[in-house]
């Protein structure tokens, strides 16, 4: 019999996601055992040649870490996903949009201004920007185009199962590869962690008082955790209730709070808003004045509540007004239809 | 005559608890008081279930701004709901400006019973000052999939207890398609 094939590719993203599937250590090699890998640019030497060649459909699985920002990521999801007869959105980023989703907080033209001029470290004055297309003697050179927003993976191409995660812990991954190559994967659009709380696996959940109410929040670096009291408790803006365990609890473990990389539960649609909720109910006071003070110690909600989701939020992105007064926050969707 | 040629009518979206604000509006119909036709009202029990996303929901599906309406402090007929709705509003209003919708767009007002005045000064005051800001006008945003989620192999005794805290409640009928340009 012939072992599945199977790729790793990756997008918007930092490279974590790779450094997880090879801290799977020892148990890499069963994975390799039981699949064939067809193209893995991080780690083998395969060619974009190399998965057009294949059949459609021909990659039993392609795991895909990444948000989606530029032309190049989008043709490459493009292509996987017909080459392939399921595709992982692997990591925080191809689900929900990750950390480089919060790029969607800026306009594409002032990311643009800031790197190539307004930096501290830009020299500017050439005002030079790269094109997409730039002719040299040896010919003409090409860069992919950088879209106005980021986007998920599946808001770009069809997605059969996420594994979440910032990125993916690594038990999670194992089970996923064994489920998929025993064929025994669970219904389409599963996220593959299990569908509670992150407080149901952490060792501080017996001093998470049932009647929880904060009257001052704390930044972790106000204070000196205790580490064995419920971080909440203690102040700090923990997003154990609101995100979805399988992580083991390593943050809350090592005495940071939870800042919700593995992503919402089944019952919630937007993952950001679902934590304000859970964070402002906590607050002690009852008059407005007083909450307001209380909320106002709560910096960047955005950036908090919104860390690793903010494309797959309901708003999307920043809403901007542009000279003309209209708004819009660039053509992003309008690109596509 | 095109969208784009009728002048702006704001859309507001009300979520008035039904024992106050929601009768309050009654009141107001009843009495023949005239106010803004932009506002369409929903009838919550109580101003204390106005989760957030449904704000957020209802500037995805076309909202210019949104109102909440609950009893007065102290009144609220589940006790606490409308002291939650408040803490909840006070940061979501600070976000929302994050995100650069501006802070006239959204407004939170305790209304009795028997202010059927009030709803319609309230309503009036709201439809002019989003008249004012101009159409929200987001960019039709994403195709909205909820992943199911599921117990992988091996992680059965994790998903066995119940979910703690807030994550646990389900968010009800929430399935929004968004506005989608695909
Ligand atoms: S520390 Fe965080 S994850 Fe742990 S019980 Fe408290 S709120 Fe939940
Ligand atoms: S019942 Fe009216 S605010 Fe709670």
């Amino acid at each position: 019999m012939t072992k599945p094939k199977v790729a790793f590719y990756w997008c918007a993203s930092c490279g974590g996601c790779e450094e997880a599937v090879v801290d799977l250590a020892e148990d890499v090699l069963a994975v390799v055992d039981a699949v064939d890998i067809a193209f893995w640019p991080v780690a083998l030497d395969f060619k974009v040649s190399d998965v057009e060649a294949l059949a459609d459909g021909e990659l039993a699985a392609s795991f895909v870490n990444g948000a989606i920002r530029t032309s190049e990521q989008r043709e490459m999801a493009e292509l996987l996903r017909r080459k392939s007869a399921v595709v992982v959105a692997f990591g925080a980023c191809a689900w929900l949009g990750g950390i480089p989703g919060l790029a969607n907080l800026s306009s594409r033209e002032s990311i643009l201004e800031f790197v190539y001029r307004g930096s501290p470290s830009t020299s500017d004055g050439d005002g030079v920007r790269p094109q997409e297309e730039t002719d040299v003697p040896e010919g003409r050179l090409r860069l992919p185009h950088f879209d106005e927003t980021v986007r998920t993976l599946d808001q770009v191409v069809d997605v059969d199962y996420y594994l979440p995660g910032c990125p993916p812990p690594v038990d999670l991954i194992r089970s996923a590869v064994t489920a998929l190559v025993e064929g025994r994967l669970p219904e389409k659009g599963s996220v593959l962690a299990p569908d509670v709380a992150l407080c149901a696996e952490c060792p501080r959940a017996q001093t998470k008082p049932t009647d929880l109410k904060v009257t001052q929040f704390r930044r972790p670096h106000e204070v000196i955790a205790d580490p064995e009291t419920c971080l909440l408790a203690q102040g700090l803006v923990c997003l154990g209730p609101a995100t979805r365990s399988g992580c083991g609890a390593p943050c809350t473990a090592a005495n940071m709070p939870c800042t919700g990389c593995m992503g919402p539960t089944s019952r919630v649609i937007d993952y950001g808003a679902k934590a304000l909720s859970a964070i402002a109910s906590l607050v002690a006071p009852s008059d407005e004045e007083a909450v307001g003070e209380a909320v106002d110690r709560l910096v960047d909600p955005v950036g908090t509540f919104y860390r690793y989701s903010l494309p797959a939020s309901l708003l999307h992105r920043r809403v901007e007004r542009d000279a003309a007064g209209s708004r819009g926050g660039g053509q992003g969707w309008a690109r596509r239809s | 005559m095109s969208e784009t040629d009728r002048p702006f009518e704001p859309r507001i979206v009300a979520f008035f608890c039904t024992w106050c604000t929601y009768t309050a509006a009654d009141l107001a119909g009843i009495s023949r008081m005239q106010y803004a036709p932009n506002v369409r009202a929903i009838r919550l029990m109580c101003s204390g279930r106005v989760d957030p996303q449904f704000v957020l929901a209802a500037f995805r599906d076309g909202a210019d701004g949104v109102l909440i309406g609950g009893c007065h402090p102290g009144d609220c007929h589940y006790q606490e709901g409308n002291v939650n709705a408040l803490r909840r509003f006070e940061l979501l209003r600070r976000m929302l400006r994050d995100f650069g919708i501006e802070e006239g767009r959204v407004r939170l007002e305790w209304i009795s019973a028997a202010e059927g005045d009030k709803v319609q000064r309230v309503c009036n005051e709201m439809t002019e000052r989003v008249r004012a800001l101009g159409p929200l006008r987001l960019e039709p945003g994403p195709r909205r999939r909820v992943g199911v989620g599921v117990v992988p192999v091996g992680a059965a005794e994790a998903a066995a207890g119940p979910a703690a805290g807030e994550a646990s409640e389900p968010v009800g009928v929430l399935e929004t398609e968004g506005r989608e340009a695909r």
